[in-house]
């Protein structure tokens, strides 16, 4: 048996290779499939093959749209298959599987399967620098359709996230961001817990204006929070499960402060966070109305670095929305 | 055959008529294939079907009443009345489900053969698709991925000549069966108008399945006596010529094997026909509908709230 990763390495892919060790540990039905699994060329993979050996670690072919349903087909007979896409875009080759498919079975037949896939998508978002086709965020479409869908923001939450969602009996999508993958957590370190489907975290308590940060954005959500301190009381709410939403959460943190603002990486048209603003202007109690900080309608990250960075968001931006909710009032 | 040949004929009159909503897509012509192949499996086997699935559905042993009650959209359907004609599925059974994505049952036949094969006993799973699905790539993909790793997968293309209006010759290039084994795989080209040919193909077939040897293709050529589906009769699309049906029809598989049977064994059987589709019928039509506050039961595990829309 090889070694496991370091217990040492409080990292994000660490935090996910963990977890990936201990659920193939814990029930063996579980196991991997994808490209370049085999020698965990994400990171995220590592030391799988070699502990659990090539029937419960299957490397394939460039196949995804065959193996993302070859998912399903084993579940059907109680398996319990993580499938690993290490391109964020390569969801859209598969949506027909997971949307059309894995997702519709348990309705489509009275409820007689699950299907429990876990979709592990171990580099979304942009990774300044790859363009076009490496850099997009698809979990608000997986959320659309109705996938469960978490995107961590912290090392813990990376780890007990993906253990949940391999348990989970339904299908479920997991977004890691890319730019977390070698983030590290200095208060993450002790217990290794697992942390439920839907339920959302309040990182900072606040009492003037709730952020909602998805993903590597409660970084930058805490940093704002602290830059802004002496102005303005934040809290922040990570959602982690974006699919089914914390909806309770927010209410109480929007009903208490009274002022929204989303981080969120999506796009703009029919995102994540246009769907939080629409649901709080409906039902919470609001004193300015709510923002969102998102990349542009139907984004394409282009190449060149400072095109890239200037389309994804970032500190800058959500400060200037903070301080935009800030000074207007509701009508 | 014969029950496979009453059920659509009623389904279709009731399509037609209205009393089954949405559309059927009939197999009337091809039952030989079915009965052909499904008489080689156990309860023990699973298969894939496609939206013309109700002849794979009750060759593999389903019950007609249960199938009719769910073209009727009832609880008493295999599906509660949330699947319908494409997506007829009784796991006890094995039958996964029937499909409305052309090519989509085969690499969920793949990941299934996987898994049974890691039971270490000798099931198989027979992927039932068309010619239309040969131009699908997943199918394709699937086709690799059960050959390097040696799947106890039966592909059956029933090749009926159209995919939906599209003639064979204007989609496929090549051909089915020479593709198949371009991947490896033992592949056979049957009449499919002939039920001893499709079983006696099957049989071998499935047993190097079974004996771990890897997947195998059967192609067989048959053909549908009607259009794509129920709307394009209730249409009247045509989209095939007259003499070329016709011709078909005189190599319906029913009364080929029926001469061979005399006729007081085809009499008797299709007295009993008629009466279990009869009892079919009063079963549908006197089961229960689901309740509109239901409609997503089902959807998720557990109680994941799922907020209003038009449902408040």
């Amino acid at each position: 048996m090889s070694e496991l990763p370091s217990p040492e390495n409080f990292g994000y892919m660490h935090a996910m290779n963990r977890a990936l060790h201990a659920e193939m540990a814990a029930d063996e039905d579980v196991f991997l499939l994808g490209e370049d699994v085999g020698v965990g060329a994400s990171g995220v993979t590592s030391g799988l093959l070699p502990r659990f050996g090539a029937e419960r670690v299957l490397d394939t072919p460039l196949s995804e749209q065959a193996f993302t349903s070859f998912g399903t087909g084993a579940a059907m007979l109680g398996k319990k298959p993580v499938i690993e896409f290490q391109i964020s875009s390569l969801i859209y080759l598969v949506f027909e599987q997971i949307v059309n498919q894995a997702h519709k079975f348990s309705l489509m037949t009275g409820g007689q399967v699950r299907i429990p896939v876990t979709y592990l998508v171990s580099g979304s978002g942009s990774r300044f620098g790859w363009a076009g086709q490496h850099s997009d965020n698809p979990y608000s479409l997986l959320a659309h359709a109705g996938i469960k869908t978490v995107v961590p923001g912290l090392p813990s939450d990376a780890y007990g996230l993906l253990r949940s969602a391999i348990q989970d009996p339904d299908p479920v999508a997991v977004f890691a961001p890319s730019s977390l993958l070698g983030a590290t957590d200095p208060a993450y370190g002790g217990e290794e817990e697992i942390v439920p489907l839907g339920e959302a975290n309040v990182v900072r308590e606040g009492a003037d204006l709730t952020i909602v940060a998805v993903g590597q954005h409660v970084g930058t959500a805490i940093e704002v929070a602290e830059s802004l301190g002496d102005r303005v009381d934040i809290e922040i709410v990570d959602p982690r499960t974006v699919y089914p939403f914390d909806w309770d959460c927010l209410r109480k943190s929007v009903n208490k402060t009274g002022r929204l603002v989303v981080i969120d990486d999506s796009n703009r048209m029919c995102g994540l966070g246009a769907e939080i603003v629409a649901t709080a202007a409906e039902e919470f109690d609001l004193v300015a109305p709510p923002r969102r900080v998102c990349r542009p309608d139907g984004t394409v990250i282009p190449y060149a670095l400072a095109l890239d960075k200037a389309l994804v968001p970032g500190a800058e931006q959500l400060t200037d929305a903070v301080e935009a909710t800030l000074k207007s009032v509701s009508k | 055959m014969k029950l496979i040949r009453e059920f659509e004929e009623r389904c279709l009159a009731m399509a037609i008529d209205g009393e089954i909503d949405g559309g059927i897509h009939p197999y009337i012509g091809q039952e030989a294939v079915a009965a052909g192949v499904c008489s080689n499996l156990t309860d023990q086997d699973f298969l894939t079907s496609t939206h013309r699935g109700h002849g794979h559905v009750l060759a593999k042993g389903a019950d007609p009443r249960r199938l009719l009650a769910e073209l009727l959209g009832t609880l008493e359907g295999f599906n509660k009345g949330r699947g319908g004609s494409m997506h007829a599925a009784d796991m006890k059974l094995g039958i996964l489900g029937a499909n409305g994505i052309v090519g989509a049952g085969g690499a969920i036949a793949s990941g299934a053969a996987w898994a049974a094969k890691a039971r270490g006993n000798s099931q198989v799973v027979v992927s039932f698709f068309g010619d239309g699905a040969m131009s699908q790539g997943v199918l394709l993909e699937a086709f690799n991925l059960a050959a390097i790793w040696s799947l106890p997968v039966l592909f059956v293309c029933e090749n009926n000549m159209y995919a939906t209006s599209l003639k064979l010759e204007s989609g496929l290039a090549g051909n089915a069966a020479r593709r198949a084994e371009g991947f490896g795989m033992v592949a056979r080209t049957v009449d499919g108008m002939d039920v001893e040919a499709v079983a006696s193909a099957t049989k071998d077939l499935i047993e190097h399945c079974r004996a771990g040897r890897g997947p195998a293709f059967l192609e067989c050529s048959t053909y549908r006596f009607f259009g794509h589906h129920s709307v394009l009769e209730l249409l009247g699309v045509e989209f095939r010529d007259r003499d070329e049906v016709a011709e078909w029809r005189e190599r319906d598989p029913i009364p080929l094997l029926g001469a061979k049977l005399g006729d007081d064994v085809v009499a008797s059987i299709e007295e009993a026909i008629k009466k279990e589709i009869d009892d079919a019928v009063e079963f549908a039509k006197n089961a229960a509908t689901p309740e509109p506050k239901d409609a997503l039961m089902y959807l998720y595990a557990g109680a994941t709230a799922v907020r209003p829309g038009v449902i408040l």
